[in-house]
């Protein structure tokens, strides 16, 4: 019964009506959560489907919130072609990092991964000349959207919304088709190769999965991913900063992926959703968010290994048990 | 079919495959025995890619096919199982033979097709004759051991390998699992005209199947032949059979 329901298609269309709601900190809110989402469910292709537990994978974020960044401000490109842009030179920098990473295995993979986001972050914090240093580069600007005023003489309900609100609108349905094809890939015979790794990889080169290359490709799609998202956030965001890249960010969607659940498609966006609303409503209370953010984790970790989202599946399982023996 | 030429490897300067040459013909049932620490399995990895050799060749189908990666090898027809059984445990069982075919058959790069309707009927068919069909939904880890060996086997198969190597496929199994592991094994062979090579160290299977048997001691080949042959070799009996099948 449960299963019958369009979960993503009703999650979509309530995305849609936040700005509706006319409060502006909501729409805010659910922006941030709509881009960290996408951040968490590309690393979760590499964590959740193939294994690889990465710890630098803020450094695709960065590049990708630099490439939209520095290409709509400095040289005034269209966001059309700035969003693809971000994916594509992040697709690059993957490539090229991760060709050494998938040669090391475990925690190597790890701390190569880490080593490589540092050295990202560092080239943001000191090339002045291109990306603004330690400053940062403030005021990048919205996408075009005079577009919209005109269409609203013949379509009226697309028009009366703030800037902001629009820019939320263009974040939900492009992130809803990242998720979509990502849905599809983790659904795809490339997805279940994917998932033999993480299972056993010895097992796996010997169906003839040439291991290497299925995790090379695997870490430049989840970079690909996490660089439009960076791309959207920098603009969500009005600013790009060299903390994009920094380590905490990758611990940062790295915790959502684990709240969340690695296991399911979808566990990684519900820990975005919970991670930021929780920091949104206890930073309100007290100063040490951290402290507590750290006690929901040892809690969660020990009492539900599969995260809010396998914990949710694994009852809705046994509802469903119950009242198919009733 | 298969051609093994003086291959060595040592670690650490111990010698665990010290030199052995062997040849397995087509369409052969061929098994390597030899006790605890002989090399029988250095030397399955060292044939299969999974390590490679020191020095010495690996003959497969006319090629040199030494140290090349497993992923190839297992393109060009040579399947294997594993000692430790080797599955993708959180997998069920129909979805890991279904892994195989997807893989074997070229759709591993394809990214977009749903999953879920490929090579439904092949796998179903292949899980049958294994005799895991009415298992085809459970989690693999949690199978029995001898159910996990059978789907090991049918993951191998999925990959329409002309030769098999089986390292020990009935290590840890009940007297009775292991006669109907023989016979499912011997039943394949012989329907799809499968070569196979294999460690085992129950004796009795040994001699109920193979037709050649290679004994192997110290990383060595003491022996080579015919199971009578081998049976009546002097330093056989003294190494290996011991008083205990001196029958």
């Amino acid at each position: 019964m449960l299963r019958r329901v369009p979960w993503p298609l009703l999650v979509f269309a309530a995305a849609l009506f936040v700005p509706a709601l006319g409060s502006r900190f909501y729409t805010f809110v659910a922006n941030d959560i709509v881009i960290w989402a996408l951040f968490a469910t590309s690393l979760n292709l590499l964590v959740g489907y193939t294994g690889l537990v990465s710890f630098g994978h803020a450094a695709y974020f960065g590049i990708g919130a630099y490439t939209t960044g520095i290409l709509m401000k400095k040289a005034g490109l269209a966001f059309l072609l700035a969003f693809p842009a971000a994916g594509l030179v992040t697709a690059t920098f993957a490539l090229v990092f991760g060709f050494f990473c998938v040669r090391l295995t475990r925690i190597y993979f790890a701390m190569l991964t880490l080593a490589f986001a540092q050295i990202v972050w560092a080239i943001c914090f000191k090339w002045n000349e291109v990306t603004g240093g330690e400053q940062g580069m403030p005021e990048i600007p919205y996408p075009d959207f005079d577009w919209v005023e005109r269409v609203s003489g013949i379509l009226p309900f697309l028009g009366g919304y703030r800037t902001s609100e629009y820019f939320y609108f263009v974040t939900v349905v492009l992130v809803a088709a990242c998720f979509w094809i990502l849905r599809r890939i983790v659904g795809s015979p490339f997805g279940r190769m994917l998932t033999t790794i993480r299972e056993n990889p010895e097992r796996a080169e010997f169906i003839g999965v040439n291991v290497r290359r299925y995790e090379l490709a695997a870490f430049v799609l989840a970079g690909t991913f996490a660089g439009l998202a960076g791309g959207l956030f920098g603009i969500f965001n009005r600013g790009v900063f060299p903390d994009f890249a920094y380590w905490t960010k990758s611990a940062e969607v790295l915790i959502m992926t684990l709240l969340g659940g690695m296991g399911t498609f979808f566990g990684p966006g519900v820990g975005a959703v919970a991670l930021i609303l929780l920091n949104q409503q206890i930073v309100s209370y007290t100063e040490y968010w951290p402290l507590i953010l750290g006690t929901i984790l040892v809690v969660l970790l020990f009492a539900f290994p599969g995260g809010i989202a396998g914990t949710a599946q694994g009852f809705a399982r046994w509802i469903g048990r119950r009242l198919g023996r009733a | 079919m298969l051609e093994v030429r003086d291959l060595r490897r040592s670690f650490d300067g111990f010698m665990a495959v010290a030199g052995v040459s062997l040849t397995v013909p087509q369409g052969s049932i061929s098994a390597i025995i030899g006790p605890n620490g002989a090399g029988k399995t250095t030397l399955f990895n060292l044939i299969t890619g999974h390590l490679k050799p020191d020095s010495g060749q690996v003959m497969f189908k006319g090629r040199e096919v030494t140290g090349i990666p497993p992923h190839d090898l297992c393109r060009l027809g040579m399947g294997r199982s594993f000692q430790r059984t080797n599955i993708f445990p959180k997998l069920t069982v129909f979805q890991n033979v279904q892994a195989a075919f997807l893989c074997h058959r070229g759709r591993g790069w394809n990214l977009f097709a749903p999953v879920e309707r490929l090579y439904l009927e092949e796998t179903e068919a292949l899980l049958d004759s294994v005799g895991l069909l009415a298992k085809a939904g459970e989690v693999s880890g949690f199978l029995s051991h001898g159910n996990q060996k059978q789907l090991e086997l049918g993951i191998a198969l999925a990959l329409e390998p002309e030769i098999l190597l089986l390292d020990e496929p009935t290590a840890g199994m009940s007297g009775a699992e292991t006669r109907e592991t023989i016979q499912l094994i011997e039943r394949l062979a012989r329907e799809r005209s499968l070569t196979l090579l294999f460690t085992e160290h129950d004796m009795e299977v040994v001699f109920s199947i193979a037709q050649r048997i290679t004994v192997l001691h110290q990383g060595r080949v003491i022996a080579d032949g015919e199971p009578a042959e081998v049976r009546r070799h002097p330093d056989v009996r003294r190494v290996y059979l011991g008083e205990k099948h001196d029958r």
